[in-house]
């Protein structure tokens, strides 16, 4: 299994699994839930991420983006 | 409505309230949505910025016709998240009619709030907003579909030229419980009752611990929340297939400038850019030319020169009037002695007229009589804070709040706080540290504030510390680079590096000492645009506003005590107190503490003392050192005790006084 931190910029994938807790419940209001189909936008240097879903960007910390099980397409 | 000045509002509000009890309206959406927009259009005639009891999050209220409009912070769902939320959730509960306010570019992200709120059953109306933003990128929404499906109004509006802005008091009157499922309403109302409202009922099953304790009820569990989220969602992402097309959904809004600020290669050049702007803008033109002028010509040379001269005329006054040359020093002086006041002598007082007009004549006022030494005399409270906050913070406070807007609304402030995450994350911090850090060089006291918005206790902890131990405000950097720039090289390393070092082992041991996680950074990043010149306008006013009503009464307050010890001979008690550690630790004259102590009135008084002093460049330098790392102003230590409770406040404040001594002491001992 990937995580999110694994991914490179400009690539699709299916977010697979998140953790449990107030994040994840954030990430759902935002408009990214399991199973959504998300692009990364930018991979920076220690693994901040950014992903992107319809329209929407969305900055993920390192720690986080560790704990995020994807898929690859 | 008429905004005249802030004079007629007692008289026009009792016009305008006719009935006993106003309706509570909530203005409630997602965060860059527009929602100030809508909430400046109703507060035309009053507003009234306040704390909720109870907690730290701001909130705004309007009078509008007869009702009451409330301002919400920008939130994603209703729940206890964190410290926003909460107090939109307690606003939302008790609001009679909701304005949901939709960015119709993430209309499904943000209709996830609008179904919760119509779930709760409250009665909601919907602006969908920057609709200009979709014609512009030719994507269509179907609002009177929406509508339908919802069962609530539908109104389209755009700020930018105040479309649909007719249609808000229809949107107003009718405001009414939207479409529910039949299972959320039988779920809904197997618990609620007539003690516990239905929007309460909702927020249980949804596992909101607050709400639940407060009814006796048992909370969902976390798994049942997410069950019910799951499904919301799906019901977002339906409605929303039904009601947009023609999208450019896979069509990548990439805007150029937003990459070009993130990635590290060329987002640190862009904020090298970004704060040497700044550093021109409000170091440069603001801090030392406008307030130079303001402080200086406004502040002394005409306020305090026309409070203290009204005050001689009445009271037992020694005037010192000195003649400078071009060069600055001293050609020719005279003291004229008013037992009982200037009005006691008509001939004397017109002598001092006359020899004070001369050109490059500075007058000196020295009070005998306690109280009006106090108050107007060299460290009046009076005079000395009313300067200090409106000649000079006032300037600052502004151009700083004013950047920081322009950062804020270009949508550049969260990608900095995303580039900058990772190195934040070393001390136990996340990229949103980044904004009390910047406001932190503006003013302590106003970055203080700003730790409300860091996610968790430990983080905001965390950057308090940094901010009162490490940071320098403009105030003070005025002075410093002002010293320093005459001092060499190696001054300014060693400078530098001590700060450096302190603020590194500062965070280091922090992070490893508290107890907790910190939050990880997820942030929203909004599209890359050019700011509304409004916007910033308002966001700076009401920001400047806010920040002085919470602070003035501590400037004052410092002065006072301050003002005390000087007159009562406190202040050079403290001086000989502190003597052998100033003169033999640190190596400095022994009148150096007293600019410490003055430092802590007022952080540019500490360091522009030095300038009187005959000292090498290496005194300097350790001067520098210690009141850069010593307490700074007493207004920040009063909102930091407001902010982080006494004991924490206290400990931070002895660290301070420690380490500043501590570290002045050694370069001191190395290098002196």
């Amino acid at each position: 299994m990937s995580s999110l931190i694994d991914v490179n910029r400009g690539r699709q994938f299916i977010i697979v699994r998140m953790p449990d807790g107030n994040e994840k419940m954030q990430l759902i209001r935002m408009g990214v839930c399991e199973g959504d189909m998300v692009a990364c936008v930018e991979r920076l240097p220690g693994g901040t991420m950014v992903i992107q879903r319809n329209r929407q960007e969305i900055a993920i910390g390192s720690g986080l983006a560790k704990r995020i099980e994807i898929s690859l397409l | 409505m008429k905004t005249d000045n802030f004079n007629n509002i007692t008289d026009t509000k009792s016009d305008n309230i006719t009935t006993p009890e106003n309706t509570a309206i909530v203005l409630a959406g997602n965060p860059n949505v527009g929602k100030s927009v809508f909430f400046n259009h109703f507060s035309g005639l009053y507003v009234d910025v306040s704390n909720f009891p109870g907690t730290t999050v701001a909130v705004s209220k309007a009078i509008y016709n007869n009702f009451e409009i409330y301002d919400t912070p920008g939130i994603y769902g209703v729940s206890s998240f964190n410290d926003e939320e909460k107090v939109a959730r307690d606003i939302i509960l008790s609001a009679d009619k909701i304005l949901n306010v939709v960015n119709a570019l993430y209309l499904e992200r943000d209709l996830f709030l609008t179904l919760q709120l119509i779930d709760m059953g409250k009665k909601v109306s919907v602006f969908l907003n920057f609709t200009d933003e979709l014609e512009r990128r030719n994507i269509k929404v179907d609002s009177e579909k929406l509508s339908q499906i919802l069962g609530v109004e539908v109104i389209e509006t755009s700020a930018v030229n105040k479309k649909g802005f007719d249609k808000i008091d229809f949107a107003i009157e009718n405001a009414r419980v939207g479409n529910r499922s039949v299972e959320v309403v039988n779920r809904i109302q197997s618990i609620s009752s007539e003690v516990i409202s239905e929007a309460e009922s909702l927020l249980i099953l949804e596992g909101d611990d607050f709400i639940a304790e407060k009814n006796n009820a048992k909370p969902a569990t976390a798994n049942e929340r997410e069950i019910i989220y799951i499904e919301r969602r799906n019901r977002v992402n339906l409605i929303y297939s039904e009601v947009e097309y023609e999208d450019s959904r896979k069509g990548q809004l990439f805007n150029k400038l937003g990459q070009i600020s993130l990635n590290p290669l060329t987002g640190i050049p862009l904020l090298a850019v970004i704060l040497y702007l700044t550093y021109l803008f409000v170091g440069d033109i603001v801090a030392q030319r406008l307030v130079g002028f303001t402080e200086q010509t406004l502040g002394v040379g005409i306020f305090e020169y026309y409070v203290k001269s009204t005050v001689a005329e009445y009271t037992d006054s020694d005037l010192m009037v000195e003649i400078h040359n071009a060069d600055g020093t001293v050609k020719e002086s005279r003291e004229f002695v008013f037992p009982g006041g200037m009005n006691e002598k008509p001939e004397l007082e017109k002598e001092y007229y006359d020899y004070s007009s001369q050109p490059d004549a500075a007058v000196t006022f020295k009070f005998n009589q306690f109280f009006a030494a106090l108050l107007f005399g060299e460290f009046g409270v009076v005079t000395m804070t009313v300067t200090y906050l409106a000649f000079l913070l006032l300037p600052l406070v502004v151009a700083f709040y004013f950047v920081m807007a322009i950062l804020e609304d270009s949508g550049y402030l969260p990608r900095l706080a995303t580039m900058m995450d990772k190195t934040f994350n070393s001390i136990g911090l996340n990229g949103r540290a980044v904004i009390p850090i910047m406001l932190g060089f503006g003013c302590i006291t106003m970055a203080n504030v700003t730790t409300r918005l860091l996610g968790t206790e430990r983080e905001k902890s965390i950057v308090t510390a940094i901010l009162q131990f490490v940071i320098p405000c403009s105030a003070q950097l005025a002075v410093i680079a002002a010293l320093m720039s005459g001092a060499g090289f190696m001054p300014f390393i060693i400078y530098i590096g001590t700060i450096s070092f302190v603020l590194i082992a500062l965070s280091t041991l922090l992070n490893k000492l508290l107890p907790g996680e910190s939050s990880p950074l997820l942030l929203n990043l909004p599209a890359m645009q050019i700011p509304k010149l409004e916007n910033i306008l308002k966001k700076t006013y009401y920001r400047s506003l806010g920040f002085f009503k919470e602070a003035w009464v501590w400037f004052f307050l410092g002065a006072l005590a301050v003002g005390l010890m000087q007159l009562t001979g406190a202040l050079e008690l403290w001086q000989k107190l502190l003597a052998p550690i100033t003169t033999q630790w640190l190596k400095l004259p022994e009148e150096a503490a007293s600019a410490f102590i003055m430092g802590i009135v007022r952080r540019d008084f500490g360091a522009a003392g030095l300038f009187y002093m005959d000292l090498t460049v290496m005194q300097v330098t350790v001067a520098l050192i210690t009141i850069t790392l010593f307490v700074p102003c007493i207004a920040s230590v009063m909102v930091m005790i407001k902010e982080r409770g006494i004991k924490e406040s206290l400990i931070i404040w002895i660290g301070t006084w420690i380490t500043a001594f501590l570290m002045g002491g050694i370069i001191a001992q190395i290098f002196i």
